[in-house]
C-alpha cells in the first residue's frame, strides 16, 4: 500500500479506539451504577474529627480501645493511634515521646524539672484527608477515598507495594503483618455509619477527642469549630487534614 | 493477637531499640529495604547502557562501534533481571498484574509499569531484532535441527539480506534509538520522579530527584559496559580496541562531571535554603550516612574516579596501565552509584518525619527482603549476558568473514 | 514504496499481539477486571460489616440503670462504661455471653490518676507512693461516683503541677491562700466557683514593696512607683516560679 494509504488507516485507528473506549466506559459504569439497598446514604455525611489537645491526660485508653475493636497487632511497631508526650523546655529544647509505645509507670512520680514551660500529650491518627497524598500514589486504586469523607484500604486488592505508607506524612499507616497489605485508621467506620462513634472516642475519659459530621448541623464537631482556634497538621503539605486540633502548640509536628 | 513472623519480630524489636530521639511509631518499620535499592540500581544501568550505544546510532561516534552490541545486550540483561527486586518486595505478588489491569493514572508508580513495558517491548526488543536480523538469518541458514528453529523464529522467519533490505535495518535501528533516547531518559526519569513526588519525604521530595537519578543512572550504564569489556576481553583473551576504550572513558568523565555538579547543587541548595528539615537532615548525613555517602558515594564513588579519568586523559599512561584504571575506575563507579541508591532509599527511611528521630536499618541475610536475594539480583544480569552472547554472539559477523557490502 | 519483507513481518507480530490484548482488553475479559470501583463499593460493604466490639455508653443503661445514674451525678459521668470493663458488646447483646471485667487493682486507676506533670492543670492527681500506698482506691472511692471520703483541702491534689513547681521555687512557703481566696464548693463543684487571682499591684506590693517589713520577702523589695510600669505583677514574674529555674 502506499503512503496516503497507510495515513488514512493510521488516522481511523483512533476514532475506532475512542468508540472502543465508550463502549467498555459504559458497561463499567452500569456495573457501578447498582446502589446497596440500604438507608445509609453516604452523601449526606461528611466526617471528621476535633482533638482538644488541652484535656488529653495521656492515659493510652484510646490506644487500648482501638487495638482491641479494630484487631491491630498488639505489637508496639502498628498503631491506628497514638499518644505523645512534648515538653518544652525554657531553654528552647524540646521533647518528644511516644507514650504508647512505653507508657509510663504508674507506681513511682518522676521528680519535677522547674524548666519546663510547657508540657502536654497530643493523640495522633490518620487524619482522613480530604486531599489525601496515600490515595494519590497508590498504583492499584485499593485506597480511596469513601463519599462520606473516610480513606479505606481494600486488602482484597492491596498489592502491598508500601507506596502509601511512604507517601503519609504523618506517619498513620503500617503493613499489616498478617495481611501483608497496607493498614490504618478507618474511623471505625464500622461503627459510624450505625451511629456509633469511634472506639477511641467511646473511651477517651475527658473528651479530648470529638466525632462529627462536617456536614450535620447540631453537630458536636461544627461546634466545635466554632468555639476554638482550629489548627491541622502540616498545613504547608495540602493534604486538608479532618482531624482538626484546638489549642495545638506550635512545636507539634 | 498477632501471627507476625518471629524474623520479622525480631527485626523490628531490634530496629525500636535503636531509634534515637522521637519517631512515629509506626515508622519503625523500613518499608522499602535493600531489594528497592537493587531495583533502581539495575534500572539505571537499562538506561544508561542504552544511551551509549545511542551515541554511536544517532550520533556517529564510531570509535565506539566496538561495544555497540554489547551495551545493547547489557540494557536487556539488565532490564530483564530489573522487576524481579520489585515483584519479590509485594506483600501479595500474586496482585502484581493488578497494576497493568487497573492502574491508577495518578500513581507514578502505576504509569511506570507502563513506561516500563514500552521501553522493553517497543524500544529494546525491537532495536535489538533489528541489528541482529541480518545475522539471525544466516545463523538459521547455517544451523540443524532445534536451533534452526529457534533462530528462524527468532527472524520471524525472514529472508531478504539484500543490500536494500540490510540498509533499511540500519534506518530503522537509527529511528528507534531516536525514540529511544527520550524513552530511556523517562524510564529513569520516572524512578527519579517516584521518590522526587513524595512531598512527606523531604530527603526524597525534590525537583531534582529525577534529573540526578538519570545522570546517575547514564554514569552507571557506561562504567558497566567499560567493565564489561574489559572483563570479556581478559576472558577470552582477545585484543581491546583502545581507542573506543578511551571514548567510553571521555563519555564517562563528562557524565560524572555532570552527574557530580547535579548532585553538588542538590545539597548546596538546600544547605542554602536551610528549611526546617535542614537540621535532621545533616544529623541523618552525620550520624547514619558518613560512611555510605561521604566516603563511598562522594569519595571513592566520585571524586577518585573523576581524578584517575582527568589523569588518564592529561598523562600518557601505557595501555595496561590505562587498562587497569579504566578497570578500577568502572568498579568504584559501579560501587558509588549502588551506594547512591542506597543513601538514598534507605536513607529517606532512617529519619522521622517528625524531624526529631533517626531510626535503624538491620538488613537481614537471608529470606526474600535479604541481602543474599540482592547479591543473586545483582549476579543474575551477568548470567543471562552469558546466555545471551550464546544465542546473540556479537562478534558472529566479523568471525564467518562476510564479504563486505 | 514497498515495505521491506521484515518491516512487513515485524509489523504482523506487533498488530497481532496488540490486537490480541485489546480483544482481551475490550470483548472477552469481563468488564470488572479492569475497573477498581466495583471492588470500591464491596469494601465498603465489607467494612460496614465488620463486628462491632465496644457496645457505647448509652446501651449499659437499660439493664445497669443505678450504676449509669450514679456515673452521671459525679466527676465520673463522661467516662464511658467500656473504658473501665473493657469492651462489652457481646455482653450487651446477650447477657450470658461474658461478664465484662471489674477492674479493681490500684494500677488500674493509677494509669489515669497518677501524677504526670504533662496532665492538665485541674486533674486530680495523686502521687502513688504517698498517696494511702498498697490500699485500693475502691476502699475508698466508689468508681461510679468518686468523691473522696473527704472534702480535700490542699490544693495540690488537682493543681500537682503548680504544687510541686512552686515547692521548688522562692514562694515555697507561701499558702496558696495567701493570694487566692477559695471557698469550699471549688473543692465539690470547681468550675462553678473558682478561685480569685490577684488583680492588682498591692497584691504583691504588701510583701515586696520597698518598706515592708516581711523577713521571707528581704531579698526581694522593689520601688512599687518606678517598677514595671502599670503592670500587674504576674504579666511578668511566674509567681509559682518567680525567678525561673534556679
Amino acid at each position: 500500500m502506499n503512503k496516503r494509504e497507510f495515513l488514512k488507516d493510521a488516522i481511523l485507528f483512533f476514532p475506532a479506539a475512542g468508540v472502543l473506549q465508550a463502549l467498555s466506559c459504559q458497561a463499567a459504569a452500569k456495573d457501578a451504577a447498582a446502589p446497596a439497598a440500604s438507608a445509609y446514604d453516604p452523601t449526606d455525611h461528611w466526617y471528621g474529627m476535633g482533638v482538644d489537645v488541652d484535656k488529653c491526660i495521656g492515659c493510652n485508653r484510646c490506644v487500648e480501645a482501638c487495638k482491641a475493636e479494630n484487631g491491630v497487632p498488639d505489637e508496639p511497631f502498628y498503631f491506628r493511634t497514638w499518644v505523645e508526650r512534648y515538653s518544652i523546655h525554657s531553654n528552647g529544647e524540646t521533647t518528644v515521646e511516644c507514650i504508647s509505645t512505653k507508657p509510663a509507670p504508674v507506681d513511682q512520680v518522676a521528680p519535677e524539672d522547674p524548666g519546663i514551660v510547657r508540657t502536654f500529650f497530643v493523640p495522633k491518627l490518620c487524619n482522613q484527608c480530604a486531599h489525601p497524598p496515600c490515595v494519590q500514589v497508590c498504583p492499584v486504586g485499593a485506597t480511596f477515598q469513601t463519599k462520606d469523607g473516610v480513606v479505606l484500604v481494600d486488602e482484597k486488592r492491596c498489592i502491598g507495594c508500601r507506596y502509601c505508607i511512604q507517601a503519609c506524612p504523618y506517619g498513620a499507616r503500617y503493613l499489616n503483618p498478617n495481611t501483608r497489605t497496607a493498614d490504618k485508621c478507618t474511623f471505625c467506620y464500622h461503627r459510624i455509619t450505625k451511629g456509633l462513634l469511634p472506639a477511641c472516642v467511646e473511651v477517651c475519659p475527658t473528651e479530648a477527642r470529638i466525632f462529627g459530621d462536617l456536614k450535620g448541623k447540631a453537630d458536636r464537631l461544627v461546634r466545635f469549630q466554632r468555639v476554638n482556634k482550629i489548627a491541622v497538621l502540616k498545613p504547608d503539605l495540602n493534604t486538608e487534614p479532618k482531624v482538626l486540633y484546638a489549642d495545638l502548640d506550635g512545636e507539634v509536628r | 493477637m498477632s501471627g507476625m513472623p518471629e524474623s520479622l519480630h525480631e527485626q523490628l524489636s531490634h530496629q525500636l531499640s535503636q531509634v534515637i530521639g522521637f519517631i512515629y511509631p509506626n515508622e519503625v518499620e523500613t518499608q522499602w529495604a535493600i531489594l528497592i535499592v537493587v531495583y533502581p540500581y539495575l534500572t539505571g544501568i537499562v538506561a544508561g547502557a542504552f544511551i551509549l550505544a545511542s551515541l554511536v546510532k544517532v550520533f556517529n561516534v564510531v570509535e565506539v562501534q566496538p561495544i555497540y552490541r554489547l551495551a545493547l545486550l547489557t540494557a536487556l540483561a539488565f532490564m530483564l533481571v530489573a522487576g524481579m527486586p520489585l515483584q519479590l518486595h509485594l506483600g501479595h505478588p500474586e496482585r502484581a498484574y493488578e497494576i497493568f489491569f487497573t492502574p491508577q493514572p495518578t500513581s507514578a508508580m502505576a504509569m511506570f509499569g507502563f513506561v516500563y513495558l514500552w521501553y522493553l517491548l517497543g524500544i529494546l526488543l525491537i532495536e535489538i531484532w533489528f541489528e541482529y536480523r541480518q545475522q539471525l538469518v544466516l545463523m538459521a541458514q547455517q544451523a540443524r535441527g532445534v536451533m534452526k528453529g529457534v533462530y528462524g523464529a527468532l527472524s520471524l522467519f525472514s529472508k531478504d539480506v539484500s543490500p536494500e533490505a540490510i540498509a533499511f535495518d540500519h534506518k530503522a535501528s537509527k529511528i528507534i534509538t531516536i525514540i529511544g533516547i527520550p524513552s530511556a531518559f523517562l524510564l529513569h526519569g520516572y524512578v527519579g520522579f517516584i521518590f522526587g513526588s513524595v512531598k512527606a519525604n523531604p530527603w526524597w521530595g525534590s525537583v531534582l530527584m529525577p534529573i540526578v537519578f538519570l545522570m546517575s543512572a547514564i554514569v552507571s550504564g557506561i562504567a558497566m559496559v567499560m567493565f564489561l569489556y574489559i572483563l570479556l576481553s581478559l576472558l577470552r583473551n582477545a585484543r581491546l580496541d583502545m581507542r573506543c576504550l578511551d571514548k567510553i572513558g571521555l563519555f564517562l568523565l563528562v557524565a560524572i562531571i555532570v552527574d557530580f555538579a547535579l548532585e553538588s547543587l542538590d545539597y548546596i541548595h538546600r544547605l542554602y535554603q536551610s528549611e526546617e528539615s535542614i537540621k535532621i537532615l545533616g544529623e541523618l548525613v552525620s550520624a547514619k550516612l558518613f560512611t555510605s555517602l561521604v566516603i563511598i558515594q562522594v569519595l571513592l564513588g566520585m571524586f577518585l574516579p573523576l581524578l584517575i579519568l582527568v589523569l588518564v586523559r592529561t598523562v600518557r599512561f601505557n595501555e595496561e596501565l590505562r587498562k587497569l584504571l579504566y578497570f578500577t575506575t568502572s568498579l568504584l563507579i559501579l560501587l558509588g552509584i549502588f551506594s547512591m541508591r542506597w543513601n538514598v532509599v534507605i536513607g529517606g527511611q532512617l529519619y522521622s518525619k517528625s524531624f526529631r528521630g533517626l531510626m535503624a536499618y538491620k538488613m537481614e541475610m537471608t529470606g526474600i527482603e535479604s541481602l543474599f536475594t540482592a547479591l543473586v539480583l545483582l549476579a543474575l544480569p551477568f548470567v543471562i549476558l552469558t546466555v545471551l552472547f550464546r544465542l546473540l554472539p556479537p562478534r558472529w559477523m566479523d568471525e564467518h568473514a562476510l564479504p563486505a557490502r | 514504496m514497498r515495505l521491506p519483507e521484515q518491516v512487513t513481518r515485524l509489523g504482523t507480530v506487533i498488530v497481532a499481539i496488540l490486537a490480541i490484548v485489546l480483544l482481551l482488553r475490550f470483548v472477552i475479559l469481563p468488564e470488572s477486571l479492569f475497573s477498581a470501583r466495583p471492588h470500591q463499593a464491596a469494601k465498603v460493604e465489607r467494612e460496614m460489616a465488620k463486628p462491632v466490639r465496644y457496645a457505647g455508653a448509652t446501651s449499659c443503661r437499660k439493664c445497669h440503670a443505678e450504676q449509669f445514674d450514679a456515673k452521671y451525678g459525679g466527676a465520673h459521668r463522661n467516662i464511658g462504661c467500656e473504658n473501665c470493663h473493657g469492651p462489652s458488646a457481646g455482653h450487651a447483646a446477650d447477657e450470658k455471653a461474658g461478664k465484662p471485667p471489674k477492674p479493681r487493682e490500684r494500677e488500674f486507676c493509677l494509669g489515669c490518676h497518677a501524677y504526670q506533670s504533662a496532665r492538665p492543670n485541674g486533674f486530680p492527681q495523686v502521687d502513688p507512693q504517698k498517696h494511702k500506698p498498697k490500699k485500693r482506691c475502691v476502699t475508698c472511692h466508689d468508681p461510679h461516683d468518686p468523691v473522696p471520703p473527704e472534702t480535700p483541702q490542699d490544693c495540690g491534689g488537682c493543681h500537682g503541677r503548680i504544687e510541686r513547681t512552686k515547692a521548688l521555687s522562692d514562694h515555697a512557703l507561701l499558702a496558696c491562700a495567701e493570694c487566692h481566696q477559695v471557698t469550699e464548693q471549688h473543692m465539690i463543684r470547681p468550675r462553678q466557683a473558682l478561685p480569685t487571682k490577684p488583680d492588682t499591684r498591692e497584691s504583691c506590693g504588701r510583701c515586696h514593696a520597698v518598706g515592708t517589713t516581711d523577713p521571707a520577702a528581704a531579698k526581694a523589695r522593689i520601688d512599687m512607683a518606678r517598677h514595671g510600669r502599670s503592670f500587674l505583677c504576674w504579666q511578668c514574674h511566674y509567681a509559682h516560679l518567680p525567678e525561673g529555674p534556679k
